[in-house]
């Protein structure tokens, strides 16, 4: 219990990501926090690849984990953007509401 | 030991509560409260396993960036009064159980992938950048960032370029009725459309402006 391995960064990292998914699925509401919950996602997707650049003493994890948290700055502001030109245009981004693609 | 577990321990429950809070939160500003809380314990995680370089870049590109671009948003929309609220809604609530049932699919399929792994040791022999302690994370990580991965830098550099465009291009808008300053205008003019020669009668005058 007191030894902290590798098991226990993945499973906090599986948890992490678990919480995202549900927060896709289960947002009934506005799409920002649909975007924090892909934040989250890549975050945990980070929690993984550092931990197990930790525990393998290989430091290629880290290094992608700095490539992945560009994408993911790059994907906020694109997916902000988005959000701002279609409250521009629409005037809601309410899930419900956002059905011109009738899904 | 037992520092490094209840470091550990206090740290990741702060993240899972702080990532349970941004999900179910009704108030959106508070999700961005929330998950700024989340980066903030998963970067002092990173720097406790021996990560400080990744840590520091976390706090400064999620907090300092991406969480601030998140509020500003939310300011700027007026969503605040949307509240989140798929607790309590009684219509198109047939998303709730499909989404816990796929989550929690996926939450144990990462757990079987961590418990796998326990029986594989002979993966983690496949070293190629070694990590050492006689160099501090920082160095060793800028040793092979501009040497070995210089071109999936630079790639990612383009990607940044590329996301920055987009979103000026994105939002922006270009107003009527704004006076702006035409340079190709003002250079391509000639000295016929600026001024006229005319001959000028004596006692009459000329009319112009009509």
């Amino acid at each position: 219990m007191t030894e902290i391995g590798l098991g226990h960064y993945l499973t906090l990292g599986a948890v992490i990501f678990s919480i995202g998914v549900i927060g896709i699925f289960l947002n009934r509401k506005n799409i920002i926090v649909i975007l924090m919950s892909i934040e989250l996602i890549l975050l945990a997707v980070n929690i993984n690849l550092v931990s197990f650049s930790i525990y393998l003493d290989d430091l290629t994890g880290q290094v992608f984990t700095l490539f992945i948290l560009t994408v993911a700055a790059a994907e906020a502001a694109i997916g902000l953007a988005i959000i701002v030109v279609y409250y521009r245009n629409a005037g809601t981004i309410r899930v419900e509401e956002i059905d011109k693609l009738k899904g | 030991m037992a520092a490094h577990a209840i470091f550990f321990y206090f740290f990741s429950i702060v993240a899972v509560i702080s990532a349970i809070m941004v999900t179910v939160s009704k108030n959106t500003v508070h999700s961005v409260f929330f998950l700024i809380l989340d980066f903030i314990s998963i970067s002092c995680l990173f720097i406790m396993i021996g990560a400080e370089f990744l840590g520091m870049i976390m706090l400064i590109v999620y907090v300092g960036a991406v969480a601030v671009l998140f509020l500003f948003v939310v300011m700027m929309l007026n969503v605040a009064q949307q509240q989140n609220q798929w607790f309590n809604s009684k219509e198109n609530s047939g998303h709730i159980p499909i989404g816990l049932i796929i989550s929690t699919i996926i939450f144990f399929e990462l757990i079987i992938v961590v418990g796998g792994w326990k029986y594989k040791p002979e993966l983690s022999k496949q070293n190629n950048t070694q990590l050492s302690n006689e160099i501090s994370n920082t160095h060793s990580l800028g040793q092979v960032l501009y040497t070995d991965y210089i071109h999936v830098f630079q790639i990612s550099g383009m990607i940044l370029l590329v996301a920055m465009i987009g979103a000026i291009v994105l939002t922006f808008r270009q107003r009527a009725g704004v006076k702006t300053q035409s340079y190709i205008n003002q250079i391509s003019r000639e000295r016929s459309e600026g001024i006229e020669v005319l001959e000028v009668p004596s006692n009459i005058g000329v009319k112009i402006d009509d």
